[in-house]
């Protein structure tokens, strides 16, 4: 368990570097000018460009550029964005609200994906799947920012449940709609992943085995179906990951939730692009994390994992 | 009809045998000679046309194509000629899905958008599944060093979500965002997920028996891969290829709602949304009406791939 | 219909009254085209304390019929007909919590494969100790876990305390099955079923499992119900035969008085095929069955005895024949990766050396890692040997590149096991066959083509499977293509990977015929590689025994057989199934 643990951490090294070096590739060694880019349609004065230019080192060679920027997440020190606050203080203000957001929807999403799963898989063809069948593939379908309107016209301004914009505070009243939007954008695959690996274990040998040693339905449900199916459940939703990251861009942007999701979203929209980069950085950081996290995790779900050769 | 014969030793229990006329006896191993050819695609192909939803999501995208290339058919309207006068007009017999607040018709921007989304959406899958298959199918193949430099590059790219690596591409890209770059973007970052179920698939086809043969034959190794590997583990790929091209259509929208896709002038349907966003509480149909050409050409997608999915694994074939 | 009465009264007191009684039993399966009938009128009666064997091939409706018993059927099944009386109860007509109560605590099971019949993410300890919960034998907690421990070890386990912490993958096949044996025995039911128990373990393994498995049934009075492919096997377990035949009973009765005097032509051709007794008859040449009796009458069976005479005779003169392949040395060491960030190396062919005259098949014979088959692939020059020379019709294979490697793979063709992998799906037959021919650029496309027909009808196949594919043919008739495509360079020497060993008795007769036949039209070169020492005697003149990497014993076939020098021969001799049982006494 120690080995594998070790491994994965020595494996995340080199991808770290790798990906870290490939973003600031992208950003300042591809032919487009990310400070051209700053000025939109007007262009920027030469001047103000040149003091861009040294502030973010764009004077040096590309390599020692990388070492600058690799040296400033290490630091803690990601920039300034144009307005002139430090990056790493405006993370420090907004991955909490980020975080509690994504922790509710992860929640929902775990517990209604492995929920109807289950129930589909159990009845297979049987309404209950159809309708869940049709219900996912309707969502996996449907772009964020389309869910996210949706759910702002009927919930908010037609039914008026809820706000349709989260205040400063972000409590966690407010949080539950865009949780379930951000949610319902990742569910899909997690109900239909379920219901493939309950009808897969419901026919596995070893089902029958506890079938045969005497055992309850819902004894062999729970310990012998459910407990198989989780392994891979749990792995998808950790790869999943990455997609709730853009989700919640669209998600915060749309319900203005102070998170890091909206921040960026505002950069986006304000051709910020050093301040695009630092926070793609962190969200990849970030999700090297969790990837290792879910790594960790599926080897405590799987003991071939745990004690494998 | 059994006859219960009594055995010549005398201490044995009865000893039972059926009558021939109840259990004829037939040839050991005898051939089927009547049945038709069959193998995995022509399998799949015969399973998944008894399907309607196959039917439906096929026509469905055999629509979308000929809008896409032939928008002229559908209206006369031009998308472009937008008059003022008209802002925010309910639906007409002009103008079948109203106009938007500018005073564009709707419906005629809806299919004149659709092209974008679909060259999008296969620009990015061919440049996705060309990387992918190259790079999952000698990583799997070939193995070794080559296995672990291919995959250690494919991980790099795995670990930043394609959405993210598009955003910042396109970002730094003001001056060249059109359809290509952004689905350069979106492919140059999505492969991994293909040349991951690739090689596992390529890992384990490379050890069947039959790969040992065509080897031990003095088949070339290149040849082996392109004839017998290839073919027989590349069913997941299809099924990705197509849910893939669903999504990279997803991303192209969503990036030009954030404003880092396309340019206001192209048009194209994910624009149209953001556009209509600022008008929400007046006029939500403009949202509307895009959004669903747009979620429903998304779903015909992942319907097909579903359908494909089910019909080339045997195992779902039969559980249904 | 009137039921086959399988009872004598004088016997009832010597092992007891019915347990189980199935009558006209009658199962279908749901299929696209309607219920497909997979159990046709099925009777048999099984007393108390006694062994029952189920035998037929793959098809036959014989682990269906078991699986009935405690409805353990799969979803598409139904019992559509009959009744099946244990201790008085008709279990066809109890719901699914009545029978809950039967499984487990007065029914056990012990299923056919180990590797997947355990959970894999739950302790051994814990899977024992819900059994014993679940059939009221112990209360959560100390008890269950003391008296999981006592089942552990009365199934044969050592270390049983340790061993319940662990989880099933870090377990061999052979302790899986005990672990399985332990459970379906936990609750000393009345009566036990054993699905093909041992088919996915080694003979040793087996022998001493079912050994275990009989001394416990015997002490708890338990009656078993035993299914198996193996007519051997089953007349060496059970005091009764039922044979089965699609979805019927087509014979039952005392299975020494079965095996002596069968009366049904299938059961007749059953006795004929089954390798282990073929042997058996081998060795005791005074039989009272002789092979002209148990042909058939429509000429398709085979007799295997008559075909290994006609080899005896034939490989006297050819045993003096020129080496076709030598092996000298031979050594094969692989880098196993040890779970930490090291590999470790771990031999596993180990200096080995023999030599096969032309025109003669030598067998490699041993259990699962004895290494055998990694000389099949460096006789194949598909792996570089570590040390040691490799010599094919006097070219050392090591020295053999580019042009010559090529012309020395056209007279060295190999036929793999697994008749479900050794056929590309996505290639016809005809495509399979022609594969050499095109890559060795042999002949036109017109001159292919004849070339396949004239090899199908080599192999006894209709040349209308041409154009069909691998997955329409049974495991018989593509081991009949994958040895079609062997053939097609006409190669001197061939390699057979376990070619027969996955196949139903009556398909491995045939096939084995089949080599037979074409060794002596086509004067080929056997390197025949197996763990079934019963088919050794069968097709092979010389015999070299392979234990952990190294051959432990090398001489020709009937020396092995009638003289075996070293005790691991002996014990895999004494292993085979049926080998006790006296044909001919």
């Amino acid at each position: 368990m120690v080995w594998y643990i070790l491994r994965r951490v020595l494996q995340v090294i080199p991808v770290f570097l790798g990906a870290t070096l490939l973003i600031y590739f992208m950003v300042f060694a591809l032919p487009g000018d990310p400070i051209a880019a700053l000025g939109g349609d007007r262009g920027l004065n030469p001047a103000v460009a040149d003091a861009i230019r040294s502030r973010y080192h764009l004077d040096e060679p590309f390599i020692v550029q990388y070492f600058y920027y690799l040296q400033g997440i290490f630091t803690g020190n990601l920039g300034t964005t144009f307005s002139g606050q430090p990056v790493s203080e405006i993370l420090a203000r907004t991955l909490p609200v980020t975080f509690r957001l994504a922790i509710i929807a992860i929640v929902i999403e775990a517990v209604a994906g492995i929920l109807i799963g289950l129930i589909a898989g159990l009845r297979k063809n049987g309404a209950f799947d159809t309708v869940s069948l049709l219900f996912s593939l309707v969502l996996i379908s449907m772009p964020i920012f389309v869910l996210a309107f949706l759910a702002q016209f009927v919930f908010a301004i037609q039914l008026g449940w809820a706000r349709t914009t989260v205040s400063g505070e972000a409590p966690f009243s407010e949080l539950i709609l865009p949780a379930f939007v951000l949610a319902f954008f990742v569910v899909a695959n997690v109900i239909r992943l379920t219901r493939t690996s309950v009808i897969e274990n419901l026919d596995a040998d070893f089902v029958r085995t506890a079938t045969a040693k005497g055992l309850s339905r819902p004894r062999i449900i729970r310990v012998h179906v459910l407990r198989n199916s989780l392994i891979p459940v749990v792995t998808l939703i950790g790869t999943d990951f990455g997609l709730l990251i853009v989700g919640a861009t669209v998600t915060e942007g749309i319900f203005n939730v102070p998170g890091v999701g909206n921040t960026l979203f505002k950069a986006i929209l304000l051709s910020e692009a050093p301040t695009v980069v630092s926070f793609v950085t962190v969200f990849v950081i970030v999700y090297l994390i969790s990837n290792l996290l879910v790594d960790i995790l599926y080897a405590f779900l799987d003991p071939r994992i745990r004690y494998g050769k | 009809m059994e006859s219960n014969q009594s055995s010549p030793s005398p201490l044995s229990e009865t000893h039972f045998v059926a009558s021939l006329d109840e259990t004829p006896l037939q040839a050991t191993d005898s051939v089927a000679e009547d049945s038709k050819p069959s193998n995995l695609y022509i399998d799949a192909w015969r399973d998944a046309r008894r399907r309607p939803l196959f039917w439906i999501s096929g026509v469905f995208i055999v629509l979308v194509i000929v809008v896409s290339v032939f928008p002229g058919l559908f209206t006369q309207i031009d998308p472009r000629l937008c008059d003022l006068g008209l802002s925010n007009n309910g639906a007409s017999a002009a103008h079948i899905l109203g106009t938007t607040k500018q005073g564009c018709d709707v419906y005629a921007r809806i299919i004149f958008g659709t092209s974008t989304s679909l060259t999008v959406g296969i620009v990015a899958t061919v440049i996705n599944t060309s990387i992918g298959v190259i790079f999952g199918a000698l990583g799997g193949f070939f193995g070794r060093w080559v296995d672990a430099i291919l995959s250690r590059i494919g991980d790099i790219f795995f670990a930043i979500p394609y959405f993210l690596a598009a955003v910042v591409i396109m970002s730094v890209f003001v001056q060249y965002r059109n359809v290509f770059v952004i689905a350069l973007a979106i492919g140059a970052f999505s492969w991994p997920g293909t040349a991951r179920i690739l090689r596992g698939q390529v890992l384990s086809v490379k050890n069947a028996d039959y790969v040992t043969s065509a080897t031990a034959l003095g088949v070339g190794r290149l040849t082996i891969l392109w004839r017998h590997v290839l073919p027989n583990s590349i069913a997941p790929v299809i099924v990705v290829t197509t849910i893939g091209l669903a999504g990279a259509i997803v991303a192209e929208a969503t990036l030009s709602f954030l404003g880092v896709g396309l340019p206001p002038s192209v048009m194209s349907w994910g624009n149209d949304i953001s556009t209509a966003q600022r008008d929400l509480r007046n006029n939500p149909m403009t949202l509307v009406w895009p959004s669903i050409a747009l979620t429903s050409t998304v779903l015909a997608f992942v319907v097909m791939g579903e359908v494909i999915r089910d019909a080339l694994d045997p195992k779902a074939r039969a559980r249904r | 219909m009137s039921q086959p009465i399988l009872t004598d009264p004088m016997d009832q007191h010597r092992i007891g009254a019915p347990l189980l009684e199935i009558r006209d039993l009658q199962v279908a399966f749901a299929t696209q085209g309607g219920m497909v009938p997979a159990v046709n009128g099925v009777s048999l009666t099984l007393l108390q304390g006694e062994t029952l064997a189920i035998v037929g091939e793959s098809g036959s409706g014989k682990t269906t019929t078991a699986l009935s018993v405690i409805k353990l059927l799969p979803g598409s099944a139904q019992i559509t007909g009959g009744s099946i009386l244990f201790d008085g109860v008709d279990l066809t007509t109890l719901s699914e919590k009545e029978l809950q109560k039967v499984r487990g605590k007065q029914i056990g099971f012990v299923p056919q494969d180990p590797m997947s019949n355990l959970n894999p993410v739950w302790r051994i300890g814990f899977q024992v100790e819900e059994t014993l919960v679940a059939n009221g034998k112990a209360t959560r907690g100390q008890d269950a876990r003391a008296k999981a421990i006592a089942v552990l070890e009365q199934a044969g386990l050592s270390d049983a305390a340790e061993r319940m912490r662990q989880y099933p993958h870090q377990f061999s096949g052979g302790m899986r099955q005990r672990v399985l044996i332990g459970i379906g025995l936990s609750s000393t039911p009345k009566l036990l079923i054993a699905d093909e128990p041992t088919s996915a373990l080694d003979v040793t393994v087996q022998r001493v499992i079912l050994d275990h498995l009989a001394k416990l049934t015997a002490e708890s009075g338990t009656s078993v119900l035993f299914i198996t492919h193996d007519l051997g096997l089953a007349a060496e377990r059970a005091q009764k035969l039922v044979v089965m035949y699609k979805g019927r009973v087509v014979e039952a009765g005392p299975s020494i008085e079965l095996l002596q005097n069968p009366q049904h032509p299938y059961t007749k051709r059953l006795v004929a095929a089954a390798p282990s007794l073929a042997s058996q008859r081998l060795q005791h040449s005074s039989t009272s069955v002789s092979g002209a009796d148990l042909r058939g009458d429509d000429g398709v069976d085979v007799d295997l005895v008559a075909t290994a005479e006609d080899r005896a005779a034939r490989a006297k003169k050819s045993l003096t024949a020129p080496p076709a392949v030598q092996v000298e040395n031979l050594t094969k060491v692989f880098q196993i990766s040890s779970g930490k960030l090291r590999s470790e190396p771990f031999t596993a062919v180990d200096s080995v050396s023999f030599s096969i005259a032309k025109g003669t098949t030598t067998a490699l014979v041993g259990e699962s890692g004895s290494g055998k088959s990694t000389v099949a692939r460096l006789v194949l020059k598909l792996d570089e040997p570590t040390s040691g020379r490799i010599v094919v019709d006097g070219r050392d294979l090591a020295d053999t590149r580019g042009k010559d490697l090529l012309a020395l793979r056209r007279r060295m063709q190999p036929v793999f096991q697994d008749p479900f992998g050794s056929l590309d799906p996505l290639y016809n037959i005809g495509a399979t066959i022609a594969e050499p021919l095109r890559a060795h650029r042999v002949g036109d496309r017109h001159e292919q083509r004849a070339r396949v027909l004239e090899l199908l009808d080599q192999v006894s196949l209709p040349k209308q499977l041409v154009d069909r594919y691998p997955n329409e043919l049974s495991g018989g008739q593509r081991q009949r293509v994958a040895i079609a495509r062997a053939l097609a360079l006409k190669p001197d020497i061939v390699v057979l990977d376990e070619a027969v060993s996955a196949l139903d008795v009556l398909v491995q007769a045939q096939i084995l015929a089949l080599l037979g036949e074409l060794q002596s039209e086509l004067d080929l070169t056997y390197l025949f590689i197996t763990h079934d020492l019963a088919v050794v005697r069968l097709i092979a003149d010389n015999v070299c025994v392979m234990r952990k990497g190294k051959i432990v014993e090398a001489a020709s076939t009937s020396e092995v057989f009638d003289n075996p020098r070293e005790q691991y021969t002996q014990e895999l001799l004494a292993a085979i199934p049926g080998a006790g049982i006296k044909l001919g006494a």
